[in-house]
């Protein structure tokens, strides 16, 4: 008989136009870390939310200790002890780590706050499990891993023994990464369960004791971990086999597309500059890629590139024009496309339907526009092309209101638009970002084709792996600088690592030594 | 099938609507029925439930009901000069509205269709009275006026990201008395016409700024109804309100101008000119104002009192009311404007001893609030009709 502390039996639930549970069950043992797997859209988050009292199944039972629970809301979910960490946080920017994490469960003496005591819990719970924050920063102030203990902390101090983390690591650094799987196995160690939601194969293997699939809302199967390797899992989640490296021919580069000369670009955040005169070159034909630890510059370089923020000083060309102070649709036209970092706030115009943002590029072309009236039926049917060849994922087709659809769903339509207009230069920023193992390889393929055939990719990733798979030159940015350019064949994950840190640097020579082996002249 | 749904989502929309519309009515008849019944029982003398009933049915819901249909019961219209002037009413509701809700669907609140209507009654009245010019070449001015007040918050929002509400509510009043001071002009202006403390009719200025109306002779039903003071200006409000959702809908520059509404960061990467859209969508949505007050002060029904007028048209802000009703949508807003022209006609038909005319302004007031749980009656209508619909055994759609 299994110590089953929270057993999720044959859930149902059903938005209209999409199953996104069919009879799912999970069974959670005392004390364990169970991973739950699937693929962009296949019902996890719908799964823990059911569970977290934020839906309510259509049917199917929800048992804790054995004994038959309803959730009605995230109120009842806390009453039994039951935490989630979200995957986009629900923190208060303008409040204080420590106010944050008693709002909600604050403690008082005649009306009045009672911080003392609350303060003493917070710090002991802090220093138990190593989750280290200064309970006085503000939370707009402190780093996206710290945000992530402040949310692991919220459930501490409501004493929840079963804690929900959904997609906990796809904000974080690989180092971040690391520390978190330690308190996790500290957690599991006192008895607490969790269950955590990650596409990331590597992680459940590091860190999970078993782990159940889901697939297009069914239930697959529960493995233990131990027994099982990263190709089963991926086949019981995609339902085929997926190769794990990237095949891909040589690279041959051709002739300078983009060229940027001492960039400089001013930061949002403090008055020192994000970029500090950067300079490099993108050839056609070839993937660069910039590496980093986030919040080093490598955003606001890319913003400063596709004409999103204003560079402060230096020249960008691209294909032998300057672009510096070009507008954003000229960039565009002359053949650049944009894969951005955020793909809410850019990406998307997430009250639009899908076939209209997948147009969003070239609804004024020739092809879906005259007179000034856009032809829809040409907008229609482009976009089942692109729903189609990138395996978008929706209840309503083309008619889906984008912000209806699961957020790895909305990153295949940016990729899939971005991709298909086939320009000189693609500047793709984490492109994969919250993919499942099966839609970042066809992505993967789909860059190396764009690249084959004579694209300049310009790549942005946070991601070690991706960086040294699809890259042919590595630029890894530390503080707004390029400290560091690299040949992914002869450079391992540790020597970059360094660097990102800022613990190691070429200087000037070696950095052109280093092209001059690609056999690339950087100016 | 997916459009039999897109479909079945906007009647829903519709449906929702006259379920405000409905219960907004039932809560003014309430009231009614609560005055009425205050009334019999301060008398002191026996009354009966049905008198309560009857009295605040006779004499006030159904005149509220009938509108401009007052004075000819349920009949066919005759020549009534209550139907005209509610007729006449709709054309600048229905532009104001147009202009509130156009701007909200580019992500904009034109809290300033009040001023923008005052600076294009000033700019027809102008045209009409100083430049003598006939009634097409007034209303364009009025559509210019307008825009130009539209667009300077539009400015400073694009430009200097101040919010349109701050500057809109400013240009109001200061578009009410500049408008004001520049008719009056220590009563030695042109326009203004001391005998009567108002602006000059256009009768006797300028007859030619008068919109056309079909010369009633009476001769058709037609003719008898769009008689002086309702003009072909109604027909002009509604094909403006037909332009305005082609443009809306189908063209390039709606797309643009929605997306910019819907999300200014997205459309700033595709390249849409962010700032350039703002100013035009402030612009249109002011020139709709303006054009609004052209529809109405050219028909020569009403003078302006530059000395009395120190409260902003009220026609800006029902504006708001009838383009919320109408969830912005330009072919709603037509018939969310003939609904409130029709309840303000007949609000102040009610015996005014026994109920105050406000009680029309209560059910338009109810409407509007019921407006915001709209979207909760659709949702509702909508799982309650997809649950049914569902197939037991349905698959997940790609």
């Amino acid at each position: 008989m299994d110590d089953y502390v929270i057993e999720m039996l044959h859930i149902t639930k059903t938005f209209p136009g999409i199953r996104a549970n069919d009879d799912v069950t999970l069974q959670l043992k005392r004390g364990e870390i169970h991973a739950l797997l699937g693929e962009n859209g296949a019902g996890k988050s719908t799964l823990m939310s059911v569970l977290f009292g934020l839906y309510q199944p259509d049917s199917g039972e929800i048992r804790k200790d054995g004994k038959t629970v309803h959730i009605k809301d995230p109120n009842d979910a806390n009453a039994l002890h039951i935490g989630m960490v979200h995957q986009h946080f629900k923190l208060v920017d303008v409040f204080s780590v420590l106010d944050n994490i008693i709002l909600g469960a604050e403690t008082t003496k005649y009306g009045l706050l009672k911080k003392d005591e609350a303060r003493r819990k917070v710090m002991e719970l802090s220093q138990r499990y190593g989750l280290m924050v200064d309970p006085d920063a503000l939370v707009e102030d402190i780093s996206v891993g710290m945000q992530q203990r402040v949310e692991i902390l919220k459930m501490l101090y409501r004493d929840n023994d079963i804690l929900i983390l959904d997609e906990p690591t796809a904000v974080l650094t690989p180092q971040e990464i690391d520390e978190l799987m330690e308190i996790m196995r500290g957690f599991a160690r006192e008895g607490k369960s969790i269950l955590f939601i990650t596409h990331k194969l590597n992680e459940i293997m590091a860190v999970s004791d078993r782990c159940s699939v889901l697939r297009k809302g069914k239930y697959i199967g529960t493995v233990e971990t131990k027994d099982t390797t990263k190709e089963e899992l991926s086949r019981m989640m995609v339902g085929r086999d997926v190769s794990f490296t990237v095949d891909k021919a040589p690279c041959k580069p051709g002739d300078t597309v983009l060229s940027v000369q001492g960039l400089t670009v001013p930061s949002k955040l403090h008055s020192n500059n994000a970029v500090k005169g950067v300079s490099f070159d993108v050839h056609a034909g070839e993937i660069v890629c910039l590496a980093g630890i986030e919040g080093n510059g490598q955003s606001d370089l890319v913003l400063a590139l596709t004409g999103l923020e204003k560079a402060s000083a230096g020249k960008i060309e691209f294909c032998g024009k300057d672009i510096t102070h070009s507008p954003i649709r000229k960039r565009a036209l002359a053949g650049m496309s944009h894969i951005p970092e955020d793909r809410h706030k850019h990406g998307l115009v997430l009250d639009y339907s899908l076939e209209n943002n997948m147009s969003l590029q070239r609804y004024f072309e020739p092809e879906f526009e005259s007179l000034g009236f856009i032809k829809q039926k040409k907008v229609h049917s482009y976009a089942e092309k692109l729903i189609s060849e990138y395996d978008v994922r929706s209840a309503e087709g083309p008619y889906t209101i984008a912000r209806a659809m699961s957020g790895g769903n909305q990153q295949k339509a940016i990729v899939g638009r971005e991709l298909d207009r086939r320009t000189k230069l693609l500047v793709a920023v984490q492109p994969t970002r919250g993919l499942d193992v099966g839609a970042i390889e066809s992505i993967h393929k789909e860059i190396i084709a764009a690249r084959d055939a004579g694209t300049a990719v310009l790549l942005m990733s946070l991601e070690l792996e991706e960086v040294m798979s699809l890259s042919d030159r590595i630029l890894v940015m530390y503080e707004g600088e390029i400290v560091g350019e690299f040949d992914p064949q002869k450079v391992t994950v540790q020597e970059l690592g360094l660097y990102m840190a800022g613990a190691a640097r070429q200087d000037i020579s070696a950095a052109s030594d280093a092209a001059a082996r690609g056999g690339i002249a950087n100016a | 099938m997916l459009n039999k749904r897109r479909f079945i989502q906007g009647l829903f929309t519709l449906v929702s609507a006259i379920i405000c519309v409905l219960i907004g009515l039932a809560l003014g008849f309430i009231i009614l029925v609560v005055f009425s019944w205050s009334s019999y029982s301060s008398k002191g003398v026996p009354y009966t439930v049905g008198q309560v009933f009857s009295t605040a049915w006779e004499q006030g819901f159904k005149r509220i009901l009938l509108g401009g249909f007052y004075n000819l019961g349920w009949k066919i219209p005759t020549r009534s000069l209550l139907l005209r002037s509610e007729i006449c009413r709709i054309a600048p509701l229905l532009m104001c509205g147009l202009s509130v809700g156009f701007a909200f669907k580019t992500g904009l609140f034109n809290i300033g269709a009040a001023g923008q209507y005052t600076l294009g009654a000033y700019g027809a009245l102008m045209c009409a009275l100083i430049l003598k010019l006939p009634w097409w070449a007034c209303l364009l001015a009025s559509v210019l006026f307008g825009a130009v007040w539209g667009a300077i918050p539009g400015f400073f929002k694009a430009y200097f990201n101040i919010n349109e509400v701050i500057t809109s509510i400013m240009f109001n009043w200061i578009g009410l008395y500049g408008v004001n001071t520049l008719m009056y002009g220590n009563g030695k202006s042109v326009m203004y016409n001391a005998n009567e403390s108002k602006v000059w009719k256009l009768v006797n200025k300028n007859a030619s700024a008068i919109i056309p109306d079909m010369k009633g002779d009476g001769s058709t039903l037609f003719n008898k109804v769009f008689t002086n003071p309702s003009t072909i200006a109604v027909f002009i409000a509604i094909a403006v309100a037909i332009v305005l959702y082609v443009v809306l809908n189908k063209t390039v520059f709606g797309y643009e101008l929605k997306a910019c509404g819907y999300s200014k960061t997205a459309a700033k990467y595709a390249g849409i000119n962010e700032k350039r859209n703002i100013i035009l969508a402030m612009a249109i949505a002011g020139a709709l104002a303006g054009l609004g007050a052209g529809l109405f002060y050219l028909t020569g029904t009403e003078q302006w009192n530059p000395q009395e007028n120190t409260a902003l048209p009220a026609m800006g802000f029902d504006g708001i009311s009838v383009a919320l009703l109408a969830s912005s949508n330009p072919i709603g807003t037509i018939f969310s404007a003939i609904f409130k022209a029709h309840i303000a006609t007949g609000g102040p038909k009610m015996e005014k001893t026994l109920f105050p005319s406000e009680i029309a302004d209560v059910i338009s007031g109810t409407i509007i609030y019921l407006c915001a749980f709209m979207l909760l009656f659709k949702n509702k209508l909508a799982a309650r009709v997809f649950r049914r619909s569902r197939k037991p055994e349905g698959e997940i759609k790609k």
